[in-house]
């Protein structure tokens, strides 16, 4: 009996904490939903983004050359990105977002916010 | 496609099929061979740089200058960890020239993020260049942050627009093109409608046998569009120059040496003093080329223009730094 307990408590405790796992993933995705683009060989990946509205957009220069994020209608603009350097943009407002590294301006791609 | 004989020197004859022949003549003196270049009567002779007994057999001319390009300042990465190096070796050969250079064109991206440090140290090391009068344009690393301003406060004195101008020497007529600002999503270079204007009326009342001579910084011939090697533009440029008899295009942007040949153009590209860059589509992208390191300076260069006055010609040598 006592070991039948025993187990049983385990077993409580194991479904008490699988139970707790969506919590604990909802609370690190109370910040804004993420997503990366990078920029490699001259050009950004993915060149077309699809994102929900609100999401957090970062751009990462993996070039030994810098480049620049730039949205045609200068909707964003980031500052020059040298090797390694970030750039992130939220995505608030719906839209077709096309955009471009101005150094570079055979380097283009688009952001879809829904 | 060039013919080069067991010397070194490249031989072109473009009167073979007539002298208004539409098309081109392309010679690609990729970067390393280094080559001098004498355009005369329509043949363009190029001499291999390596071997002297070639650049003795060079035409002397009233105007000899040089050009060097894409210094890139502040670049640290494997391609070329020490820029400094290498332009101070550019300098060594300039001034070990035989007969020395009138003045050297810069042909852009003198720093690598317009960062006033890099300029300071490009400034400082062409102090000790032979010659002392020094011509810039803007590559696109020179007007990062600010539209070009600080560019135009230490380059631009004298000049138009965002660094446009023009001037004389012993007979040529030299102008520099920017061809780096407001570049366009998905374009290439641009010399704007204002600038455009103002080189029509810069050349209008020149005498169609001036020798002209244009430098800036991207190409002015669709390299590789696909790359972006070219400008959007250059085609109104030159059709204001059509009406000369010897126009020669200097540019740098692309590190690594080409020539090509049309009607009476000649254009060339220079290497950079930095770091390569790959042949046309030759890799995934137009970033810098990693070489073994005893093969760097063999790929990095000056070149050095001579003009003979009498021949209307224009004598072009691509120098190797190594």
């Amino acid at each position: 009996m006592r070991k039948r307990s025993w187990i049983l408590c385990v077993a409580a405790s194991m479904v008490l904490a699988l139970a707790a796992l969506p919590t604990v993933e909802k609370s690190i995705a109370a910040g804004p939903p993420t997503v990366d683009v990078k920029i490699d060989n001259f050009s950004f990946t993915p060149a077309t983004l699809t994102v929900k509205a609100g999401t957090q957009i970062t751009w990462t220069n993996g070039d030994d050359i810098p480049h620049t994020v730039v949205s045609d209608a200068q909707s964003f603009k980031s500052k020059v990105l040298d090797t390694d350097e970030k750039f992130t943009f939220t995505a608030s407002k719906p839209g077709t977002y096309s955009y471009f590294c101005s150094i570079h301006p055979k380097m283009t791609g688009k952001v879809v916010v829904e | 496609m060039p013919l080069q004989n067991n010397r070194g020197a490249i031989l072109f004859d473009h009167n073979h099929d007539g002298i208004d022949r539409r098309g081109f003549l392309k010679c690609m003196a990729w970067a390393g061979t280094g080559a001098l270049c004498v355009v005369q009567g329509g043949v363009l002779k190029s001499y291999s740089l390596s071997d002297p007994s070639h650049l003795d057999k060079a035409a002397k001319g009233e105007l000899s200058f040089v050009q060097i390009s894409d210094s890139h300042m502040g670049f640290n990465k494997p391609a070329n960890p020490d820029v400094v190096g290498t332009l101070k070796a550019a300098v060594q050969k300039i001034n070990a020239l035989t007969v020395p250079p009138e003045f050297i064109l810069h042909t852009g991206d003198i720093s690598h993020l317009s960062k006033s440090e890099e300029f300071d140290t490009v400034d400082q090391i062409l102090q000790s260049a032979s010659a002392k009068d020094l011509f810039f344009v803007p590559g696109e690393h020179d007007v990062l942050e600010d539209d070009g301003k600080q560019y135009l406060e230490r380059y631009g004195k004298n000049t138009k627009g965002a660094g446009w101008y023009s001037f004389d020497k012993k007979g040529v007529h030299l102008i520099g093109l920017v061809n780096v600002m407001n570049l366009k999503a998905g374009g290439m270079g641009s010399l704007g409608a204002e600038q455009l204007q103002w080189l029509e009326h810069d050349v209008r009342d020149l005498s169609k046998s001036t020798p002209v001579v244009v430098f800036a910084h991207m190409p002015l011939w669709n390299i590789y569009p696909e790359w972006g090697w070219g400008t959007d533009d250059s085609a109104q440029a030159l059709s204001y120059l059509k009406r000369f008899g010897s126009v020669t295009v200097l540019n740098g942007h692309i590190h690594q040496t080409m020539q090509k040949v049309e009607g009476n153009v000649t254009f060339h590209t220079a290497a950079s003093t930095a770091f390569p860059q790959p042949h046309p589509g030759a890799a995934p992208s137009p970033g810098p080329m990693k070489v073994p390191a005893e093969q760097l300076r063999a790929l990095l260069g000056v070149t050095d223009v001579n003009y003979v006055r009498k021949r209307r010609a224009l004598a072009v040598i691509d120098s190797t730094l190594a």
